[in-house]
């Protein structure tokens, strides 16, 4: 029988998913800085990855977040096209948002943009940004993606003329460059090109999603260029200033080429939850 | 790469003997203090008034902890540090008037290795490493302008051998994040 999807069932993911995403990082991420601070030659380097190692450990051990920067909240959510919901979704998110920043705690981080009025809670006007995609099934899959601004503030976005793809390199590396210590490397750069102008910037952050240790021929190449700038962990000079590199593509206007670059710190935070289905 | 291990205020001799690369580890009191906090202190300047708290011989933590209030009194759960280049700008003005000597926070800051010269180090703290940082906060003493909101307050913390912290600029005029960068642009104007 169908497994039932309830409103109490959505708050309560929300937050779980939430303390999981905050307090640990996904496997993937840990075993690049550990291969990282393996390969490291920089001695300063090396101890700014150690640092973050024994951060990961204690924060998962005191079930506490990594980072102060507990982001603003952002949720993907993946909707089987048999699924049948009878109450509001997005109301279950954003009460789950609420009990998450008062329960792990989370830092109040939402504020208006004019006013800079904190509202307290991580939730107000559009935020948290949930996104909606239908796919087969009978299943509801929610990801939790918390993103600090640190790394958010360095991501640029840029309308390239259709016959300059040849430049998206560059502007990669000239992102990069600009961020130096700032986004708290070594970083994640998720790249969206082609859709439109906010289609690229949602491909670049979904980009963020994958693992990290899987790459392309094209992603290892612009990885292996952003190294070569000597940039290092938190800026302080070194081997690894990126982890990996990520592209997403679009088919997009013939008169246009976006192309938007996400950086992500070291701190790739992200946990999903799979709920209903046959049992 | 020498590691010191340090108490505020920081005298004219640590400052003196502390070079780029270095690692401290620092005991004492720090205050908290980004966007906001900058903003606010200087508006005090320019009406000439004074501030609630004493920023003589000071570290700065660049920071917005996320804190807990538990029977009453507030608890640190996690407080790394926060991108010090956004207060760039406020900072050689706060420096002109107070006798601030030491910035704490991470990324490094644009065009301040002059107004910190002779008086002054920005020491780099393992940017997202809350919860390494929060073992290493003793106390929350006080709290200050907390109208601003959790993250924009001034929150006056007890630390102890909090670090490692890295020699980011020193009191001597050298940048270290100055000089990667400077490489990096260089490589990046060879690649393209």
């Amino acid at each position: 029988m169908t497994e039932d999807i309830s409103y109490g069932i959505i708050v309560n993911s929300v937050v779980e998913i939430l303390k999981k995403a905050q307090t640990g990082l996904p496997q993937d991420v840990i075993d690049a800085l550990r291969k990282a601070q393996a390969q490291e030659s920089s001695s300063i380097a090396r101890e700014q990855l150690e640092a973050i190692l024994r951060n990961i450990d204690i924060a998962g051990r005191k079930k506490i977040p990594l980072c102060q920067d507990t982001g603003i909240l952002i949720f993907f959510v993946e909707i089987g096209r048999a699924v049948k919901l009878d109450f509001d979704i997005e109301a279950a998110i954003i009460e789950g948002a609420r009990v998450a920043t008062e329960c792990i705690p989370l830092r109040p981080n939402a504020v208006d943009p004019l006013t800079r009025h904190n509202t307290g809670t991580n939730t107000g006007e559009g935020i948290p940004d949930i996104k909606y995609e239908f796919v087969e099934g009978d299943q509801i899959r929610i990801t939790a993606a918390p993103k600090g601004a640190g790394s958010e503030n360095m991501s640029a976005l840029k309308m390239f003329n259709p016959t300059e793809a040849d430049r998206i390199r560059e502007f990669v590396l000239e992102t990069v460059l600009k961020a130096g210590g700032k986004p708290c490397p070594p970083i994640i750069v998720g790249i969206g090109i082609g859709g439109s102008f906010d289609k690229a910037a949602r491909l670049s952050k979904l980009a963020l999603l994958e693992d990290t240790n899987k790459m392309d021929g094209f992603e290892v190449s612009i990885l292996k260029d952003i190294n070569s700038l000597g940039i290092g962990p938190m800026g302080l000079g070194g081997d690894t200033t990126a982890l990996a590199v990520h592209v997403k593509k679009a088919c997009c206007h013939t008169a246009s080429l976006p192309v938007a670059v996400n950086i992500q710190c070291w701190a790739n935070r992200h946990a999903s939850v799979t709920l209903g289905g046959v049992k | 790469m020498t590691e010191f291990h340090l108490s505020t205020p920081l005298s004219k001799s640590d400052l003196d003997q502390l070079s780029t690369g270095d690692i401290v580890y620092l005991t004492g009191t720090v205050l908290t203090a980004r966007d906001e906090a900058h903003a606010r202190i200087l508006e005090f300047t320019e009406r000439g008034e004074e501030l609630p708290f004493d920023l003589e011989g000071a570290a700065i933590y660049h920071c917005g902890p996320l804190m807990e209030q538990k029977d009453n009194k507030w608890e640190v759960v996690a407080a790394g540090p926060t991108t010090s280049a956004r207060m760039s700008k406020m900072t050689p003005r706060l420096l002109e008037r107070y006798n601030v000597t030491a910035l704490i926070g991470k990324g490094g800051m644009n065009n301040v290795a002059g107004p910190l010269k002779g008086k002054c180090v920005y020491l780099a703290f393992t940017g997202g490493c809350a919860a390494l940082a929060a073992e290493n906060i003793q106390k929350v003493e006080t709290v200050y302008w907390s109208d601003l909101g959790m993250p924009e307050a001034v929150w006056v913390l007890k630390v102890k051998n909090f670090g490692p912290l890295i020699v980011g600029i020193d009191a001597k005029g050298n940048d270290l994040f100055a000089k990667i960068d400077e490489k990096a642009r260089n490589i990046f104007s060879r690649l393209i």
